[in-house]
């Protein structure tokens, strides 16, 4: 099949170069870390994260390796299950702003004119724009679940998935072999799915490894402000929230343990992101 | 000068769309609720002559108590806009939200000035520092601005909370200023306003409290000036006025003064595009360490679902954005001509 055979090259040239040494290699591992703890939660931890199960704010112990909160919920079990909360979340958005990003980008590339004049406007202005603050308002206008703040991290990232494939596409339709298929009246829906889409693939992975970083803060930020998902479900931001009236008596652990996890997810990520741009450094390829 | 005034004017021109848009994004947002938000605020037993109040509070109802159309409440909330009007507040007196706004700004204004000269002089100096040194400093250095663009501002902030303020005990975990130490209003900026009007322990206490929040916004921000300064001294290190400086004997330090000078224009492109991330980390800063700016005023009255002022908060977020932004452009436009084209 054609398709195949332009996909290969693609995901061929990028995977294999980006070299898993040094901060790519720690990153990969500090991913693979939270990845593995969000699939095997249920047999690591030995309590309910949602329930009380014990006396409230007990120091660790061998019982319980991060102590208990003010509700007595064990924190190992609420770190542990925190990973399938962010992770579920990065996913979901991840995924949303590709769906509507990529095909925008596509078209308005492709298509220019006024179209693309007033949709590269409307995606310059968001992009330009604090993402935090715009996924504030719209995570308080959706309220909170999972889906909602998905929803309300992936219109920020709309704009950067926009911007790459517009660019991309734009280079690509003057290359000769989209000439070709023009000149063989291939449809434009055609010329867009199987001729140039297959070309912008590597620069949608690009974009996703460049940002994925800032999602997962995000998130952590909206959970940080009750923004999230609602109480009883495991969320590192909302347990460093939750934890934070308790530092003034000097109940460390409450925050120690959710804050390290929150940031060797977007360290790992940001180090991987660093092998990639540094692959790409020299083809000026920036987000 | 021609070239720069008609760079000006066609920047201020294409500000108005971008405001446009954004006023625009968040207008429209606010209002795909599920639900009813005027229910979400009164509760569903209020008499109905308190929805019918709301309703035309929020520019959803006309006097006579007909309903308004959607595209008319837009129109409307636009040309209040243009006039200043931000509208007023739902809760507590219903004060105008403008006037709430500028109470809090000033806060965030010296949060954000402070963290940046925190984040320029750890950029500068660790940034030269590795490109000046290469090989194993520069990946250091390297490591240390990925490392800090990714922590997380309220873990950092409780962290220093928790030992400077907590264990130490020697700094403020929270707050502003001590009670009773404000100054006179000038600036609105306590540490210039303490200085202008020689009010020492206000001062001081400004000064107390500032320290670890800008030292945590500045710090998580300094990995993109870290990074930038590291790229630019190596790339001008490179070139061949420093190899020439060399072979005559210049001395080492007056050759990095040189290097600094020409790494100067990237440098300072990025600081102005580093907005964004200030405000977003002053957010941060803000509700970690109950700074009474923007951001712990726009997720307090989220919680009370005080909709025109947030509305008004970000529509202001948005404002001030752009605005600063056309200056860093005009700025940056003067320093090097080529922008203007």
């Amino acid at each position: 099949m054609v398709a195949t055979y332009t996909f290969r090259p693609l995901l061929v040239k990028l995977v294999p170069k980006v070299r898993l040494k040094g901060l790519t290699l720690a990153g990969t591992i500090m991913v693979l870390f939270t990845v593995f703890l969000a699939i095997l939660a249920p047999i690591l931890t030995p309590y309910d994260p949602t329930k009380s199960v014990d006396l409230s704010l007990q120091p660790p112990s061998w019982k319980h390796p991060f102590g208990t909160n003010k509700v007595g919920q064990d924190m190992w079990s609420r770190t542990v299950y925190g990973a399938r909360t962010i992770l579920a979340v990065v996913f979901l958005s991840t995924i949303v702003s590709i769906v509507i990003g990529v095909p925008l980008g596509l078209v308005s590339g492709y298509v220019g004119g006024i179209l693309d004049r007033v949709l590269a406007m409307i995606m310059d202005a968001m992009y330009a724009f604090p993402g935090l603050i715009l996924a504030i308002a719209i995570a308080a206008a959706l309220g909170p679940g999972i889906i909602n703040t998905a929803v309300s991290i992936a219109i920020v990232y709309v704009p950067t998935y926009f911007r790459m494939v517009r660019a991309q596409t734009l280079s690509i339709k003057e290359q000769l072999y989209v000439e070709a298929a023009r000149a063989i009246g291939a449809k434009p829906l055609t010329i867009l799915t199987r001729y140039v889409f297959p070309n912008v693939v590597s620069v949608i992975a690009v974009v996703f490894t460049l940002s994925v970083a800032d999602v997962v803060l995000t998130e952590a930020a909206l959970s940080f402000f009750g923004l999230s998902v609602p109480a009883p479900t495991p969320d590192w931001g909302f347990d460093l929230k939750a934890g934070h009236p308790y530092l003034l008596s000097g109940y460390w652990w409450l925050i120690t343990f959710p804050g390290l996890m929150i940031m060797i997810l977007a360290v790992g990520f940001t180090f991987i992101g660093e092998g990639v741009a540094e692959y790409l450094g020299a083809r000026e390829v920036k987000i | 000068m021609a070239s720069l005034k008609a760079f000006i004017i066609a920047r201020v021109l294409a500000l108005i769309p971008t405001v446009l848009i954004l006023i625009t994004l968040v207008f429209f947002v606010m209002r795909v609720l599920p639900g009813d938000p005027v229910i979400a605020i009164v509760g569903m037993k209020a008499p109905p002559e308190r929805v019918i109040e709301l309703k035309k509070e929020l520019g959803l109802m006309d006097e006579a108590g007909n309903p308004i159309p959607l595209p008319i409440q837009y129109l409307n909330y636009l040309s209040k806009l243009a006039r200043g009007d931000f509208g007023r507040s739902l809760i507590w007196g219903k004060r105008p939200v403008l006037v709430e706004i500028m109470e809090h700004f000033p806060a965030t204004v010296e949060l954000a000035i402070a963290g940046f000269i925190v984040s320029i002089i750890l950029g500068l100096l660790l940034g030269s520092l590795g490109g000046w040194m290469g090989g194993k400093t520069s990946s250091a250095v390297k490591t240390y601005g990925a490392i800090t663009y990714a922590l997380f501002i309220p873990w950092i902030g409780m962290l220093l909370q928790l030992f400077f303020a907590v264990w130490l005990g020697i700094l403020p975990v929270a707050g502003r200023i001590d009670t009773g130490l404000e100054p006179p209003t000038i600036t609105g900026l306590y540490l210039i306003d303490s200085v202008i009007t020689g009010r020492w322990d206000s001062f001081i206490s400004a000064l107390r409290h500032i320290t670890l929040p800008a030292l945590t916004l500045g710090l998580v921000i300094s990995g993109v000036f870290t990074r930038v300064t590291r790229t630019s001294v190596e790339e001008v290190m490179r070139q061949d006025f420093v190899v020439a400086a060399r072979a005559r004997g210049i001395p080492e330090h007056k050759i990095l003064l040189h290097v600094l000078k020409n790494s100067f224009v990237p440098i300072l492109t990025m600081m102005g595009l580093q907005l964004a991330l200030l405000m977003t980390g002053a957010v941060l800063t803000e509700t970690t360490f109950s700074w009474p700016g923007m951001g712990t005023f726009l997720l307090e009255r989220i919680q009370y679902r005080d909709y025109t002022t947030v509305q008004g908060t970000v529509v202001f977020f948005a404002i001030i954005v752009s605005l600063v932004n056309l200056i860093v452009d005009i700025c940056y436009a003067y320093i090097d001509p080529r922008i203007r084209y």
